[in-house]
Order: structure tokens, then sequence, then C-alpha cells
């Protein structure tokens, strides 16, 4: 089965959650986070002088709907050399994903609408349970998340959201809804707890930008 | 309430139980109607509880034979709905298995279960933690005069994975609930014995719920008290501290200062010492990632048994996955997952124990550690 890389390889989950952290970001918002349901096969070539590449079958599932699932063919290529640069991916989805625009308008009016900026903590809390109010932040956190990671991961690191420790909205005098937060991102192979800072804008037309991202000193 | 089986033999009969069905507004499972009922074909009706022996003498009273289908309608329909509230996710004592629950809860669950089941629970201590707090393992052993071999489980290793000391408690609670019933298990305890440890890192499952949801190690202090905690699962005398670990006692994978240098890890390992040539299969459960670890960590030199642990492994996936669809992998760390050393399931594989597994629940980092307590009953349920 091409699904276990000979040993010197970066396990295969490792590289699913890279591609699978960049769809997410790519075609995600306060209404739609597209989880890793399960890695149906790898294949890994070595590149001369550019990096190792591998293309990966995966299947997704919409985190709000569990039963819609799709399929998704990605390559992802770590660079050789310079370990700054994120690796290069390139994906295909099956089919088009239905859209969020009813959802996405109720939350984009429904902050708009607010009087004091919001601030949260805490999400998910200790049981693993969000407010239904608090579940689009979630999500946004989230999608985000899988850009921090796209950019951010090597072939030994692995990050994945843990919680979200704070957020706070920030009012703009343009169109865009700002959320500024404080994640904390677990590295699977350090097992670390890395306080990291995102800033996360948004437009239902547009889709999820983060502006900025940096990784905070541990306590 | 009961469903009872009526074949009415004459017109009579059959007017009869119309008037009964319609006037005692009964449920009718088969035929739908009152005025489909035909004499010489099957009718079956539920009655209600209190109406039974209003219902059983007019059918008497009439000389209209009848037999009763289905005893008891209540254990049939909670059966067959286990999400609903019912004995599933709550014990005889109460206790309710969908929850996540503190150290002192468990603390005092364990000695609930051992009074509730004493024909076949003991409650035998360990060891102390660092902060000197008891160790206690389920020893769930039906009386025999054959000696039986042992299956080790134990859960909490590190902190934060709270579904692993959930699903402990869970499997518990259906292995006593369900030993007399089930042919599976019953001949299961015939044969062997179960050691279940709920919580290994006791300290650390505290400060995890008093302090930092995501902690992982234990809580013993190093440098003076200017950092704490080693990471239980690299402190165990398996290839310790070459590799995947730490020297930086900040570390989450900090392996101590030698094998075994923790209490925890020493109260475990002497025992299992002790009782290695009865056990034949060791489990410690982790969270997440939705895989089945075999041996090793630290080497991706393959055990001796390898095909058969990897056998056996994948029979477990697939009868997790047939449950609710949910995917696991397996195989040994080194491959799919990270290399590291010191690990429990290593140390218990290269003493002699045959099955050595790690399993790692769900989920697959959408929520990670901090699992909602929704998803406590379906992932012990296909872990089962």
């Amino acid at each position: 089965r091409a699904m276990e890389l000979p040993p010197g390889r970066v396990p295969a989950g490792r590289v699913a959650a890279v591609a699978a952290g960049f769809v997410r970001f790519q075609r995600g918002g306060p209404a739609r986070a597209l989880a890793l349901r399960a890695l149906r096969g790898v294949r890994a070539q070595d590149i001369k002088d550019v990096g190792h590449k591998y293309y990966l079958d995966l299947e997704l599932e919409d985190v709000l709907d569990k039963d819609s699932t799709v399929n998704c063919t990605a390559e992802v290529l770590y660079h050789l050399g310079n370990k700054n640069i994120a690796p290069d991916v390139q994906f295909t989805l099956e089919r088009e994903l239905k859209s969020t625009e009813e959802a996405d308008h109720m939350f984009y009016t429904r902050i708009r609408s607010l009087e004091k900026e919001l601030v949260a903590e805490n999400i998910p809390d200790s049981h693993g349970h969000v407010p239904p109010e608090l579940e689009p932040l979630h999500l946004l956190a989230w999608v985000a998340s899988g850009y921090v990671t796209w950019q951010n991961s090597t072939e030994n690191t692995q990050l994945q959201l843990a919680q979200i420790k704070h957020v706070k909205q920030v009012k703009r005098s343009d169109e865009y809804l700002q959320f500024d937060y404080v994640v904390l991102l677990h590295e699977m192979v350090s097992q670390e707890m890395i306080p990291w800072e995102m800033t996360v804008l948004w437009h239902p037309q547009d889709g999820v930008q983060v502006t900025r991202e940096s990784r905070q000193p541990r306590h | 309430d009961q469903v009872l089986c009526i074949v009415p033999e004459s017109i009579q009969q059959v007017q009869h139980l119309q008037h009964l069905c319609s006037t005692l507004l009964l449920d009718l499972w088969n035929p739908l109607m009152p005025e489909d009922i035909r004499a010489g074909e099957e009718l079956h009706v539920r009655v209600p509880a209190p109406l039974l022996p209003e219902v059983k003498h007019s059918l008497d009273q009439h000389m209209i034979s009848y037999r009763v289908l289905v005893p008891d309608v209540q254990e049939l329909v909670d059966k067959s709905m286990p999400r609903e509230r019912s004995k599933q996710s709550q014990g005889r004592e109460g206790y309710d298995y969908t929850q996540y629950h503190s150290m002192k809860e468990i603390y005092q669950w364990m000695t609930e279960i051992q009074q509730n089941y004493s024909e076949l629970v003991t409650k035998p201590f360990l060891g102390m933690t660092f902060e000197n707090r008891p160790m206690y393992y389920l020893q769930i052993s039906q009386p025999s005069n054959k000696p039986k071999k042992i299956i080790w489980m134990d859960c909490g290793i590190h902190a934060r994975e709270w579904i692993s000391p959930a699903f402990c408690q869970w499997f518990v609670k259906e292995i006593l609930q369900n030993y007399k019933s089930d042919p599976k298990i019953s001949r299961f305890l015939q044969n062997l014995d179960l050691y279940v440890l709920p919580v290994l890192n006791i300290d650390g499952y505290i400060y995890s719920w008093e302090t930092n949801r995501l902690w992982r190690k234990n809580r013993t202090p190093y440098q003076n008290g200017s950092c704490y905690g080693t990471d239980l699962n690299r402190n165990f005398n398996s290839s310790w501290g070459s590799i995947g670990v730490s020297f930086n006692c900040t570390s989450d994978v900090f392996c101590g200062s030698g094998p075994e240098s923790e209490p925890e890890t020493r109260a475990v390992a002497q025992f299992i010492r002790m009782k290695k040539s009865d056990i034949v299969c060791y489990l410690t459960i982790h969270s997440y990632g939705q895989l089945i670890l075999t041996p090793y960590g630290s080497t991706t030199k393959p055990p001796s048994n390898n095909e058969e642990l990897m056998q056996v492994g994948q029979k477990a996936a697939a009868a997790l996955k047939g449950k609710y669809g949910t995917s696991y992998k397996v195989g040994p760390p080194s491959l799919i997952l990270y290399n590291n050393s010191g690990s429990s399931r290593d140390w218990t594989h290269m003493i002699g124990i045959p099955l050595s597994y790690t399993f790692e629940l769900r989920d697959n980092g959408t929520y990670g550690f901090v699992l909602p307590a929704n998803q406590i009953q379906p992932t012990c349920e296909e872990t089962m």
C-alpha cells in the first residue's frame, strides 16, 4: 500500500496536516471549516536540488456538517535549504462546496451591529464546549490557523490549533471585520503548547486574511 | 408495557378485539387499523402496563388466546437507542460516564465500583505520586481455581488527554454492567484478569483541572523549583534519553533525571516487572491522533513479533471503524508519528510482554486535547 512512506521520510500524517490546513484557510470562513477526515493515499518524490514533494489523496469533512465530505488531491513541496520558506501547496477539490452566504451575512451584520467590541476567552472551554454564539469565532480562528500552520510547519514540526486563549474584536473604519487572537498552537513533535498572536480580517465577499501572525515566548 | 400476539378465530372475536382497541386506544402494531383485523390473521398490539390486567382478563373472558411477544417494551427501547440517557450513560451509582470527572470524583468512583462489584473487583494500591497522592488500580478478576493471564490498561499518563481517563472509566463500567449478560465478556473474564489504572499521572491531571488545561507532564519540581514536570511517557527504561526527548526541564518532552526517576513511573514499572510473566497484553491510552501504535518509537528496527502485532492492531482498527467510520492508522511511531524513547509501551515490550499498544483516541486535531464531552460516548463505544 502506498500509505506508509519509507523510513527517513516525513510521516504521512504530518504532510496531510499542512495540506489540510492550507485548504481550510483558502476555503474557510466563520461558517465553514474543513477538517481532515482521512488520508487515502500518499506518494513521495525527491526532486533533485529542489526538495521533497508529496502527492496526497485526502478526504475532508465540513466541521459543521460531518456527513458532507469532499475528496481533495493535493501536492506539497518542502523546499531544500532555506527552512524559512513555507512549503508550496496546490490542491483540487473534487466538487464545489455549498454556499455559506446566509450564515456569513448573519454573522457579519451581527458583529457590525455590536455596540461594544466583542471579547472572549478560552474557546473551547476545558470540557470542549463552545457557546453557539461564539462558534463562528472559533471557526474563524481555526481557518486562520490553517494559514499559520502552512507558513510555519517544517518537515520536523506539526502545528495544530489547541485552544483560543483570548480574542478581541477591533472595530475598523472600512468594511472588514478584524479580530485579534491569542491562540495556543500544539506542536506535535515537541508536544509544546506555543502561544501565538494572529490578526484576522474577514469580509463575506473576501475570504479570510491573516495580516499579522507572531509566535510568542512561553509563560 | 407488553406486546401481545393474538389470532382471532371468529367474527365475534374480531369484533371484540376491534372494540377493545378502539375504546382503550391501544397501540396496534399489526395491522395498523382496527378495521383491518381479520380472523385467522396475527394481531400484534402494545398494551400499556396499567391496562394489562384488564385486557388480559377481557381476552380470557372471551376465550381469545394470546401470547406475549415482547415482555418489556422499555427494555427494547433502551437497547436500541444508546444515545438516550439510559443505562448506557449512567451507572448503577448514578455516575455520568458522558462527562469529564475531577480526580476527587474519580477516587470516589473507584471506591464505589469496588464496593458495588466486590465479587470481582478489588482496588489495590500501587504507589504514591510526587505530591503524595495514592495511586490505585482496579483489579477485575472472576474467582476461579485456574490461574489467569492479565491484560493491563492505563489511562491518563498525560494530564491534558482527558478523553483517556474517561475511556478507562467507561471501559470498567461496560465490563462490570455486562459481564453476566454478555457471553463475549463473560468468556473473556473466565480466562483473563483485567487490571485498569484510570489515572496514572494524578498530580498532572489535577493541575490540568485547576490551573492549566493543556498541561502534559507530572509535577515534580526541578532546578530548585524553577521548572516543573517530567513527561512520564519518556521516563521509562527503554532506550531512555536517546531520541525524541529533551534534557531541559522546561520542555514538554523532558525525560526526567534518569530512567524511572519519577515516583509514578516507578510505581507502575515495579508492579509490571513483578507480574510480567503473567501479563499478555499491555495497553496505554492517549489522545489525540486516532492511531494504534506498536513498538518501537526509538528505532525503526521492528519487534520480533511484528507481524502478530500488526495483524491484531489492524483487526482492532477495522472493528473500530465499523462502529462510526472513524479511521485509525496502525504502526510504529517511528514511522507514523515521531521518534521517541522511554515510552511505557516500548519498555513493556522489551521486558517480554508480547502485545503492547498505545491507543491515541479521537480526534484528528479538530478539538485535539479539548475534546467536547459529547464525543465521550461515541469515542468510548467505538474503542470498546
